[in-house]
């Protein structure tokens, strides 16, 4: 049984970012915009909030620390992202070459900032924000010891992103809006709706999803950051188009490559999976091969919104 | 006087040099104060050090400058072609280095005379490249699936597989880097070594040069180029004048695929002490290919000079540290390039209207005289 739940928040620590950040993704892709800085925009967010929890620790009480550090985290990915959508909406430039812009300067970035203010290139913390036990709820059996002890909040705000994701994106005006913009730009802009807003909006939700899903994809997994997210947003970007841009599919696609990701990080430790003898650079190259696989022979509504990555002209038919 | 500034102002390659000359100046501008921002006093020095680059070091910075700018020249080829046909190659970084891989076991482990084992490694370096490349273009031609999504899987495929293998393969324990290539595998000098002692450079230069005039060649020269040329201007035109664009996405892939894997091969046979370094992040070299060729315009000759560029920033930005400055910087500095040279078609736009209106307002004037 602890094994089982050891592994079972494993994969929560792996899926939970992934998940945040594809949902991210999905925003700007919908929205008419691809983004493919989402791994610059996650080393950003986590640079700014570790900075600031090795700044703050101490002071405030950590649960106190950690929601002023997820916000700070969303709104430096959001102030990242503006690059973005600067260059994407307003100078329409080429989407790929902005979006890699970010993923390269992030990462440079984040090591110039902490080599001049901390003298390392690592940024280490200490991790006081587990959640040992929640009163009342870690008594159900079963249950209570998966979700409700030794977990972190940020495993819960994923699951609350995901719920808004989908009530934002199916059940409000501006979902329906956002949708629109990233099919067929021209129809919203011909009933007066700001096409340009919308794209702006949706790009910095992606970029505040995204800094948030750095600092949860650190937290748990590590007690340093060095400037580094393994190339998390990658992933994230293969879960979006496994999950097809739907909020309920990228969660399932999450949680699958959360589950590679946790067999490559434990496998040595459990006797099944070790007498295999597959090696864990193998269980890392999973989640790609199954992605290039999938995109082979999975149906046609891979594709995609159909305007994203195109520069919207107001005005042309 | 003033005809020849409206021509030359009006030369399309003269547009392309001036955007890439504002991307460079901007991104030098941000990376001051960058610098400025962190370190008040360093600031002006260290950026004087990074731009007087492989200078200050003599006939071996020289020379530095010229071996890093070998697989920088290969991989903005790489991503450069594919840009002019419309493609977007960014699994350069995979096919590099798959193919370095190939490049290490062949000059690693098989015994052979000098004078063909590093062409023996060297083309199965390049063949590695064609191979990891042709799964993008082949998924791109028949399934329609986005060769920039397709890239990104194969990269990270690319660099486990490949961390693994070198672990089982060819492994030096000690270091945590691949073991040595033997000496016959490695790329003759041709005199380089003589004219900058002390430095790595070697022909792996001159072939780089070669391929960026061959590729010139196939692009402008041939009636085949013209027609990858289109595609990349106007799919759906060159479609209807009856260009087969499925065979020309293979084609392309596969050509880019060959340039990248021939960078990888080049740059791990240079020298006894380059080895694979096992790590979960990319090798440095093939990520610049994006400011190369966005740089270069994507025009082979321009990316020999963009290469040549980035190369002496390379080795300016290492000298940087003795300033208190991290290596970073010149990360910094090359990736806020890039993000200008996204904006570079505006700055071509820009010169453009001004070249227009500058010939414009010359020939009324010209008018006029014939008038009175």
């Amino acid at each position: 049984m602890d094994t089982i739940t050891f592994i079972f928040h494993q994969m929560l620590n792996f899926s939970i970012p992934l998940l945040i950040v594809a949902l991210g993704g999905m925003f700007s892709s919908r929205c008419g915009i691809i983004n493919i800085g989402l791994d610059g925009i996650m080393i950003i967010g986590a640079l700014a909030s570790f900075m600031f929890i090795r700044y703050a620790e101490g002071y405030i009480s950590s649960q106190t620390l950690l929601l002023l550090a997820i916000l700070v985290s969303i709104v430096s990915g959001m102030i990242f992202s503006l690059l973005h959508a600067f260059a994407s909406i307003n100078l329409k430039a080429n989407q790929i070459i902005s979006g890699q812009a970010l993923n390269m300067i992030a990462p440079a970035f984040s090591v110039f900032v902490a080599r001049l203010f901390i003298g390392d290139s690592i940024i280490s913390f200490k991790n006081t924000f587990m959640i040992e036990e929640i009163p009342f709820l870690s008594q159900i059996p079963v249950l209570g010891d998966l979700l409700f002890k030794n977990i972190y909040l940020t495993t819960y705000l994923g699951l609350l992103v995901l719920w808004a994701s989908h009530f934002v994106l199916y059940k409000t005006r501006f979902g329906l809006r956002l949708r629109a913009c990233g099919e067929y730009p021209q129809a919203p802009d011909s009933v007066g709706i700001d096409v340009q807003k919308i794209r702006y909006i949706g790009v910095l939700i992606s970029g505040g999803l995204s800094g948030l899903g750095g600092l949860v994809f650190v937290l748990p997994n590590s007690t340093n950051f060095n400037g580094t997210v393994s190339g998390y947003g990658f992933l994230a970007l293969a879960v979006m188009i496994l999950g097809q841009w739907q909020p309920s599919k990228i969660f399932f696609a999450s949680l699958f490559f959360g589950t590679l990701k946790t067999m490559s990080a434990i496998y040595s430790g459990i006797p099944f999976f070790n007498t295999l003898g597959i090696p864990g650079n193998y269980y890392k190259l999973m989640p790609y091969l199954i992605t290039v696989i999938v995109l082979i022979l999975g149906p046609k509504s891979l594709a995609g919104p159909k305007a994203e990555g195109l520069p919207f002209e107001k005005g042309m038919s | 006087m003033k005809k020849l500034i409206s021509k030359i102002l009006n030369n399309d390659a003269f547009g392309n040099t001036l955007a890439s000359l504002i991307s460079i100046f901007l991104g030098l501008i941000v990376g001051l104060v960058v610098m400025v921002i962190f370190n008040r006093a360093g600031a002006w020095p260290g950026f004087l050090v990074m731009l007087q680059g492989g200078f200050s070091d003599g006939a071996r910075g020289i020379g530095q400058v010229l071996y890093y700018t070998t697989p920088l020249i290969l991989v903005g080829l790489a991503v450069g072609f594919s840009f002019q046909t419309g493609l977007f190659n960014i699994g350069v970084i995979g096919q590099f280095t798959i193919a370095a891989y190939v490049a290490i076991i062949i000059g690693g482990k098989l015994s052979m005379p000098a004078s063909i084992h590093w062409i023996v490694a060297l083309i199965g370096a390049s063949l590695a490249g064609v191979i990891w490349a042709a799964v993008p273009g082949l998924l791109k031609a028949y399934f329609r699936v986005s060769e920039i999504i397709s890239c990104i899987m194969m990269n990270y495929i690319a660099l486990y597989l490949v961390n693994q293998l070198v672990h089982d393969t060819h492994y030096e324990s000690t270091t945590a880097m691949s073991a040595y290539v033997k000496k016959t595998a490695l790329m003759p000098k041709m005199g380089l070594d003589t004219i900058f002692p002390g430095s790595t450079v070697n022909s792996g230069l001159f072939i780089a040069i070669i391929m960026a005039i061959l590729v010139y060649i196939l692009l402008y020269k041939t009636s085949f180029g013209y027609s990858l040329r289109c595609c990349g201007l106007n799919r759906d035109a060159s479609k209807y004048a009856g260009i087969n664009e499925t065979r020309n996405i293979i084609i392309v892939m596969l050509i880019s695929g060959f340039i990248a894997g021939l960078a990888g091969g080049i740059l791990y046979l240079s020298a006894i002490t380059k080895n694979y370094k096992i790590s979960e992040l990319f090798i440095n070299e093939p990520g610049y290919s994006i400011p190369v060729a966005l740089l270069g315009m994507s025009h082979p000759i321009g990316i020999i000079f963009s290469s040549l560029f980035i190369a002496y920033i390379i080795v300016g930005g290492s000298l940087m540290q003795g300033y208190g400055f991290p290596v970073e910087t010149v990360g910094i500095i090359t990736a806020v390039l890039i993000y200008f040279s996204a904006f570079s078609l505006i700055f071509k736009n820009k010169v453009n209207k001004f070249a227009l209106q500058f010939s414009y307002k010359e020939s009324q004037k010209t008018d006029s005289f014939k008038n009175e």
